[in-house]
């Protein structure tokens, strides 16, 4: 296994190449081994980045520093300075005006590179979470303080929407804007609910959010309450979050006594309190209108929108629902203001994002990293490289419900604009990072198997769609599949995604159309030479038909 | 009252206390049979006739909703659940292979319960431990990293 310390990346576009690219990469490897540092430093092409007034570029990780234009002969210097001796290389640097297009975003990073930037996780780990005396001392209760003694809820509401935070449980709606809904919505009986269901395959951040900071989860729904017009709330917690339950059960008790939850709040008029449903194990219910039922007493069963919960949810009353890591940003946006926030990330995108990196890296884990950083950095700097030094072959997203990333688009930033713009999606931030032994067959069999068992049943088009779409990803992994079965195939992924009555069911469609389009070929050699090309499926249906 | 009489005591008591921890509401039917489940070891006929009758809601509503979610158990299970996690995460770092073993080593397949009781063998979706994939979860623990190698050594830490 071989631990690397740097990461150069030059950028290899046609104008890049035309004012010598290639030159300046042999150069540096050349440089690179000459200095003994081939081991530590891994050098690499970078395709378009966009800024056209420095090409070639040289981009070195983990600081993320720009140099360009670079010439061949510029490189010894370099590689002297900066790999070896750790500083800038004076005078090389590209100029920090009018970085525009793909790399734009890198001036935003200010300095958060390599050390994380905590933001959602900023107590997480430093405090003891069962002490609310700890949260207070870390500034605690002071935004709530500050929005109930020296804010109106429109202006909550305001400083939350230029802040551009959006939801992070899955869809990036804007979190000012659902306010406003609930707020303008009719009726003086509202509620807040905290989605802490968290079931995408992968995911295990608001996890870790609740254990290791639940305080800032009250006092965010508190807040939240006030700007609505909502005296209750309700968390839902995934029923085998057990540690999770016992620390928020735990944190709510501790805010009640003294005074952050109940009457009068910092002797305000607004009141607000918080109740905890534990779910009983069922992905379907971190839908939120699946969520709502079953908070009501029912079958999870998502029900059919509009009406949307802003107005008609819980109980038929108007109704926010966010996610943890929504609600973790809250207090820090209130303490330090929108303008704050949104130095970090990108312009789209403010703010940070909590991932979870699993597969085939060196290091799996979690990580809270700037909004725009992109997959070759993630893998690079934070999964400190592919494991056995493999090749990585396509990563996929955000639990089941996110997209599978092919290679090709590693070097987008990852924000939610970037990534539509792309035809992916971030999801719930899970990276599943997997090498050229992974299967795309096998995966999008895995996947399918996922919805069909996690699918409520409630409308046909999920119910049926996902059971025969799993039955024909098994047969083409057996080789008995026939080229006709993948237009099927496809047919049943526009059926799911256009008539689903859920998210569920019209993202089933997504792993099959992502592995039709950036892997046709590995899956039609299924097919036609009845043949995995990993290896990984069984084929076992080859035997038979040969005998 | 008869019907109660019949009933089987601990039956009757699991359900009484859950039902007046969480109340009659119709929002408490999760949390109630959630409870009775954990006391239990799994949800009866009769302890959801009991429910449907202590809290009034139709007894083909509480079945529903029973059935619907995956910690509720309408039948009995093994002295020891065994819980595999078939995601993503974990199939692509080894579980494809683990699960296998996992059947073999038992002769059981998912959902199915050993005759001599011992074991029940369910899979199951993410359980947010996939940082140490592939993973099995015995009763309340987790075991992470595992490869088939050492299925045996895990599986005989329990009677
Ligand atoms: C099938 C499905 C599963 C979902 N699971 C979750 C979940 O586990 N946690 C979550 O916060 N949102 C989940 N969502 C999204 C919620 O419906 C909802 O959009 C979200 O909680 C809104 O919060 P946000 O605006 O803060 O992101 C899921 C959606 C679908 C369609
Ligand atoms: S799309 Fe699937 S999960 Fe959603 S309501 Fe329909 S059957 Fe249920
Ligand atoms: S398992 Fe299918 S290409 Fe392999
Ligand atoms: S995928 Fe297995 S625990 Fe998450």
């Amino acid at each position: 296994m071989q631990a690397t310390r740097a990461l150069v990346l030059v950028s290899s576009d046609c104008e890049s190449m035309e004012r010598g690219a290639q030159l300046v990469y042999e150069r540096l490897q050349q440089e690179i081994r000459a200095a003994g540092l081939q081991d530590e430093v891994v050098v690499s092409l970078l395709g378009d980045v966009g800024r056209h007034d420095a090409l070639p570029m040289v981009i070195v990780y983990p600081e993320a520093v720009i140099y360009g234009p670079v010439r061949p002969d510029d490189v010894p210097f370099l590689v002297e300075e900066h790999l070896l001796k750790g500083r800038i290389a004076a005078g090389l640097q590209a100029s920090t005006r009018e970085l525009s297009g793909r790399i734009a975003w890198l001036s935003a990073r200010q300095g958060t590179l390599p050390a994380e930037r905590r933001i959602v996780l900023e107590r997480a780990g430093l405090i003891d979470p069962e002490d609310i005396e700890d949260y207070i001392l870390h500034d605690g209760y002071e935004a709530l303080g500050k929005a109930l003694t020296t804010m109106t809820p429109a202006q909550v509401i305001d400083e939350i929407s230029r802040s551009g935070l959006r939801g992070r449980g899955g869809a990036g709606f804007p979190t000012g804007t659902k306010w406003r809904f609930v707020a303008s919505a009719k009726g003086n009986h509202k509620y807040v609910i905290c989605n802490a269901d968290e079931s995408e395959p992968g995911t295990f951040k608001d996890r870790l959010v609740l254990e290791g900071d639940p305080h800032s989860i009250v006092e965010a729904m508190a807040i939240a309450g006030y700007a609505v017009g909502a005296n209750e709330g309700y968390v839902y917690v995934r029923g085998e979050y057990g540690l999770a339950l016992e620390r928020l059960s735990r944190a709510i008790d501790q805010a009640r006594q003294m005074g952050f939850l109940g009457r009068g709040i910092f002797g305000s008029d607004f009141d607000f309190d918080i109740h905890i449903h534990v779910g009983a194990g069922a992905y379907i219910c971190g839908e939120e209108t699946a969520l709502i039922e079953s908070i009501e007493g029912k079958r999870g069963e998502p029900r059919s929108r509009p009406p949307y919960p802003t107005t008609h949810g819980l109980w038929g009353k108007p109704t926010l629902v966010n996610n943890v890591e929504t609600l973790a940003n809250v207090p820090p946006i209130i303490r330090n203001g929108a303008a704050w926030y949104r130095q970090f990330g990108t312009k789209s995108s403010p703010g940070t994002k909590v991932y979870t990196i699993l597969g085939a890296v060196n290091v799996t884990g979690l990580i809270e990293v700037p909004m725009g950083i992109t997959l070759r950095e993630v893998i690079a700097i934070y999964g400190k490289g592919m494991r056995n030094g493999a090749a990585f072959k396509l990563a996929q997203t955000g639990g089941s419900s996110g997209s599978i990333i092919p290679a090709s688009l590693q070097d987008t930033p990852m924000d939610f604009d970037s990534y539509a713009r792309a035809g992916v999606s971030l999801g719930s931030g899970a990276l599943l990072i997997c090498d050229e032994d992974t299967c795309v067959v096998d995966l999008a069999k895995v996947l399918l198997n996922f919805f069909r068992v996690e699918s409520c049943g409630k409308c046909t088009p999920c119910r049926i769609g996902t059971q025969r779409a799993h039955q024909i990803l098994s047969t083409v992994a057996e080789g008995t599949a026939e080229m006709d079965d993948l237009k099927h195939l496809l047919a049943l992924a526009d059926g799911m995604a256009d008539y689903s009555n859920c998210g569920l069911g019209q993202t089933a469609a997504v792993p099959i159309r992502d592995i039709m389009k950036h892997f046709r070929a590995e899956v039609e050699a299924h097919i036609s030479l009845r043949l995995c090309p990993t290896g990984v499926c069984p084929m076992s249906g080859r035997q038979v038909m040969a005998a | 009252m008869s019907s109660t009489a019949r009933l089987d005591e601990k039956v009757y008591t699991a359900v009484q206390q859950a039902i007046q921890r969480h109340g009659r509401e119709r929002e408490g039917l999760i949390p109630i049979l959630s409870e009775v489940n954990r006391a239990l070891g799994y949800l009866s006929p009769e302890a959801l006739s009991e429910i449907s009758r202590q809290m009034r809601v139709p007894k083909s509503q509480v079945f529903s909703v029973a059935s619907f979610y995956r910690m509720l158990s309408t039948k009995p299970r093994g002295r020891h659940v065994i819980q595999f996690c078939e995601s993503a995460p974990c199939h692509v770092v080894g579980g494809r292979e683990v699960w296998q073993a996992l059947q073999d080593e038992l002769g059981l397949q998912s959902g199915e319960t050993s005759a001599d009781g011992r074991w029940t063998l369910v899979t199951t979706s993410c359980l947010g431990v996939c940082a140490v994939g592939p993973v099995v979860i015995v009763d309340n623990d987790i075991y992470g990293n595992v490869n088939r190698a050492q299925l045996p050594q895990i599986l005989a830490r329990y009677e």
